[in-house]
């Protein structure tokens, strides 16, 4: 199982162009996410280059890269954002800037559906339930 | 086998592993995150060596330059000397040869030094008063022959250090320095990019020395600096700034003042929002960003959203303390 879903996972990966497809992505994402007036209050006051560099660790997991994420981390992670208010609206945003970054970049939408099956994986743990 | 040296410590590193591999074997601790070249928690400098390619994907072309790279992505070539990044590398001795009244609150400041030291303009070092007071400032000069460091020290009104420059160091003083730090400056390449940089006070320094380096390496693409300060007592080479202007067709300059009273010759404003509402979009664009820190990372932010890509903007934002 693990064996078939790590192929799997590569070929995704592989497919969308590997770590310089992440950093493609992440210049176009970040800023999508930084202008949304629904989530951007999120993302006051942090370092912009360690916000970037998390939002490339999250994208290289969504894109099926190599990633140590686990799903406490994710729990972890976003407490914060949760006591400010985070629910599931904030996140819905969050995948229609993955969706359009994606979509910008002119990748296929079979695998645009891949990657968000991906990102939606973890809905759960970051708003914390 | 290889070695690698990190302090005084000496430490083998097998062909299989990575620098973080042997490090943590050897029961060194270096702080350290997703081991996959990610998060970047696990930055070091190499002091001799040029790191593997690959040791430094993903990192800013400034700190490249500076082989600082990641140690759970570096399969060693060779012997390495390395450094965790936020270690002073070693302090050198300096002397005060010039002192110069800029304007009324800021002075320039020449010290040569005769030990060797690497460093680009923009950069910062510590200085050292006799007694280990200490505090940053930037470099606003490129390395030169004659081995000499220029900075530009504003007055505070309680800065320890900066009123003893101002009221009692004189020239032929020693001083203490640490090796230059920071990853804001300029890199050759990209010569045709056009160049944003916005200054407050004695943010010019670094910007100073940015402009002037850039210049020395052949950059052709437009120049914009806008330096702003609250009155005309913050704004400084106002005059030498001008004739670059004039005499080099891709250097543009404006001086800005943001407090009431207004001047003629001088753009009413703060920096940053007139060089924003300037230019419309950033994209392809590199920004230098130096001075009060709110402008700062407010601007990052901002000339992000704009278009520039956050590996092109470059910031150094001078913290106060008394």
């Amino acid at each position: 199982m693990t064996e078939t879903q790590e192929t799997t996972n590569a070929t995704l990966f592989e497919q969308l162009g590997g770590a310089a497809a992440v950093d493609a992505a992440v210049d176009i994402f970040y800023r999508k996410v930084l202008a949304d007036y629904r989530i951007n209050r999120f993302f006051d006051n942090v370092d912009m280059e360690q916000q970037a560099a998390k939002q490339k660790a999250f994208l290289t997991m969504a894109f099926g890269g190599p990633h140590n994420y686990t799903g406490e981390d994710m729990r972890k992670g976003h407490e914060r954002l949760v006591r400010m208010g985070l629910d599931d609206s904030h996140f819905d945003a969050v995948m229609e800037h993955l969706g359009g970054t994606l979509q910008e970049l002119n990748v296929p939408e079979a695998l645009i559906a891949q990657v968000a099956a991906i990102a939606e994986s973890t809905r759960n743990d970051v708003l914390g339930r | 086998m290889l070695n690698i040296t990190l302090g005084e410590s000496k430490i083998a590193c097998q062909a299989d592993e990575t620098v973080l591999d042997a490090l943590l074997k050897a029961n060194i601790q270096i702080p350290y995150g997703c081991r996959q070249g990610v998060c970047q928690s696990c930055l070091m400098r190499s002091l001799d060596a040029t790191p593997p390619v690959t040791a430094q994907a993903g990192l800013k072309d400034t700190l490249q330059a500076q082989n600082y790279f990641l140690a759970c992505r570096c399969h060693p070539e060779q012997d390495m000397k390395v450094a965790l990044p936020d270690r002073q590398g070693a302090l050198l001795e300096a002397c005060v040869v010039k002192k110069q009244q800029l304007s009324p609150e800021i002075i320039r400041l020449v010290l040569q030094y005769d030990a060797e030291l690497a460093f680009f303009a923009g950069q910062f070092v510590n200085l050292q008063r006799f007694d280990g007071l200490m505090r940053s400032y930037s470099i606003a000069n490129s390395p030169q022959y004659d081995k000499t460091l220029e900075f530009h020290i504003r007055r505070l009104p309680n800065g320890q250090f900066s009123n003893w420059v101002h009221d009692e160091l004189e020239p032929g003083t020693k001083l203490t320095l640490t090796e230059a730090q920071g990853s804001c400056h300029y890199l050759p390449g990209r010569t045709e990019q056009p160049l944003l940089l916005i200054g407050t006070g004695s943010g010019l320094a670094p910007l100073y020395g940015i402009i002037n380096d850039a210049l020395a390496q052949g950059h052709t693409g437009d120049i914009h600096l806008y330096h702003g300060s609250r009155n005309l007592d913050g704004l400084y080479l106002i005059d030498e700034m001008r004739e670059l202007a004039r005499r080099v067709g891709n250097f543009n300059y404006t001086a800005c003042l943001s407090g009431e009273v207004i001047e003629t010759d001088y753009r009413q404003g703060r920096a940053h929002d007139l060089a924003l509402t300037t230019t419309q979009n950033l994209k392809g664009w590199r920004v230098y960003l130096c001075g009060h820190p709110e402008m700062v990372n407010q601007t990052k932010r901002m000339a992000y959203l704009k278009g520039a890509s956050l590996s092109d903007i470059y910031a150094d934002a001078f913290l106060v303390s008394h």
